[in-house]
């Protein structure tokens, strides 16, 4: 395989780790919320949040674009802080792929604390747990699948990605351009050795993570059985 | 049960029999084209459909993209009837593989290519913005530089614009600040959104009617890159369309000409 291929392996493992490491930051008090809150704005929220599910990444990937854009919103911002415009660069496509990965990571979460339910954080309130103390030392280690969940299909959507990829990275080698953007790369230059190569690649890696999430959620079924 | 069988039968009788007639009245008038073009051309290829399509009442389908994406989509047997290419090259191999129709391929147009910026101070008429070391170029409101170009290994546009780089002996200093576009269409739209300060575009995108629409312009003197001498040839598919050969006579016409040179092609 060539230095360029590696390096957007690289890259795309790197995009993908850390989208997965902030999604399960982000998403965890998130679905915690949309959990347990009973407020009117529940729906509202849930909804947004389910938005990049239905989205095609053509309307992600041009609002993105015009709001990291120097007279976009977030662009605003974030010359403001003197961080620049983030279109074009690394922190911009982890911006992307964190909102585009954001229902993969919060809904498996929600369910796990769903199914959960209120009684076993009573239980630990009773045995005077702070609620801090019964999320981090009950809820979440019961939550576990979901959570395991959640990092696997955030982590392979991540590496999935493709349309906000070519809307907001401008193809710049080492910064913006993926695995899945390079093989469209190869392909459209007609280089279809190479196009195979990764293309291959990402396919053994993708039912490798199916493979691994079904032997994920086999133990929970068995032992209920 | 048999009324509501008759019932069926006949209705489908007279859809189908109305669909016949309706295709059958259309095809006997009209044909249809399918034309795949370079998106360098994608704006006067708008307009010339227009008036191709009042003056033959033959219908006109575009289908746009790189020229080296659609070149990759002809291989693998897209429906085109026509292309449209950005280069001189393409053609002549699918010739060669049996896809193009030989002896009907020629220059439709030669375009040329802009430093374009829609800030409007940004590039100077000399281009001597792309002299200055990258970092001290007066950006307006964006820290991080960009420049913009469509994918030089697909789009002709691109290729051209980095002979124009090298050319010119500031390749290395802008290396660091390139971004590509998928196509040349893409590369613009970098620009026209700001998120790109400054790029190399087709003059027909931002000089419709030989007038800059908006910000600032340097047309880029067109020996600093190899001509971009845009070959039109017909389809194995469309060999047998009436249509398709039309339109590609139809580009020859003066009334055809007239429109391109508006857009800044000479032909």
């Amino acid at each position: 395989m060539s230095p360029e291929s590696w390096q957007a392996i690289v890259l795309t493992l790197k995009l993908a780790t850390l989208t997965t490491v902030l999604l399960l930051v982000l998403a965890t008090p998130l679905a915690w919320w949309l959990a347990h809150r009973r407020s009117a704005w529940r729906a509202a929220v849930s909804a947004v949040v389910t938005l990049p599910l239905v989205l095609p990444p053509s309307v992600l990937g041009f609002y993105l674009l015009v709001a990291l854009g120097p007279q976009g919103p977030l662009g605003q911002f974030t010359q403001a802080m003197g961080w620049g415009v983030m279109s074009f660069t690394f922190t911009g496509l982890l911006i992307g792929s964190v909102i585009f990965s954001l229902p993969f990571a919060v809904q498996p979460i929600q369910n796990a604390f769903e199914a959960l339910g209120t009684r076993p954080l009573e239980v630990a309130a009773t045995l005077r747990a702070s609620p801090l103390d019964a999320f981090f030392t009950v809820a979440l280690p019961q939550a576990r699948t979901g959570l395991l969940t959640a990092a696997v299909l955030s982590f392979a959507h991540t590496v999935g990605e493709f349309g906000v990829v070519l809307m907001i990275g401008g193809n710049i080698p080492g910064q913006t351009r993926t695995v899945s953007t390079q093989i469209y790369g190869h392909v459209e230059a007609m280089e279809y050795a190479q196009a195979h190569a990764l293309a291959a690649g990402m396919l053994a890696f993708s039912f490798a993570v199916l493979l691994a999430l079904a032997f994920l959620r086999r133990p929970l079924s068995r032992g209920a059985a | 049960m048999k009324t509501v069988d008759r019932f069926i039968l006949h209705t489908a009788r007279v859809l189908f029999l109305g669909l016949a007639l309706a295709s059958g009245g259309l095809r006997a008038h009209a044909a249809e084209v399918t034309v795949a073009v370079a998106a360098n051309f994608a704006a006067p290829m708008q307009q010339l459909s227009q008036a191709f399509e009042r003056a033959t009442g033959h219908r006109v389908r575009a289908a746009v993209g790189a020229t080296g994406a659609l070149v990759a989509q002809v291989r693998h047997g897209a429906p085109f009837h026509v292309l449209l290419l950005a280069d001189d090259r393409s053609a002549a191999l699918l010739e060669a593989d049996g896809l193009a129709v030989p002896g009907t391929r020629f220059v439709y147009a030669t375009g040329r290519l802009v430093l374009w910026s829609a800030e409007r101070a940004l590039v100077d008429l000399q281009g001597r913005v792309l002299g200055t070391p990258a970092t001290a170029v007066s950006t307006g409101a964006q820290p991080t530089l960009r420049l913009a170009v469509a994918n030089p290994k697909t789009a002709p546009y691109g290729a051209a614009a980095l002979q124009t780089l090298e050319r010119l002996g500031v390749a290395a200093r802008w290396r660091p600040h390139l971004v590509q576009g998928e196509n040349i269409a893409q590369a613009h739209q970098f620009i026209a959104s700001r998120n790109a300060a400054l790029g190399f575009v087709a003059r027909s995108q931002v000089m419709p009617d030989g007038r800059l629409t908006q910000g600032s312009a340097w047309l880029v003197p067109a020996h600093l890159h190899d001509p971009l001498r845009q070959e039109a040839v017909l389809l194995r598919k469309g060999e047998h369309d009436p249509a398709a050969r039309a339109l590609l006579a139809f580009l020859k016409t003066e009334e055809a000409r007239a429109i391109m040179r508006a857009y800044g092609y000479e032909p």
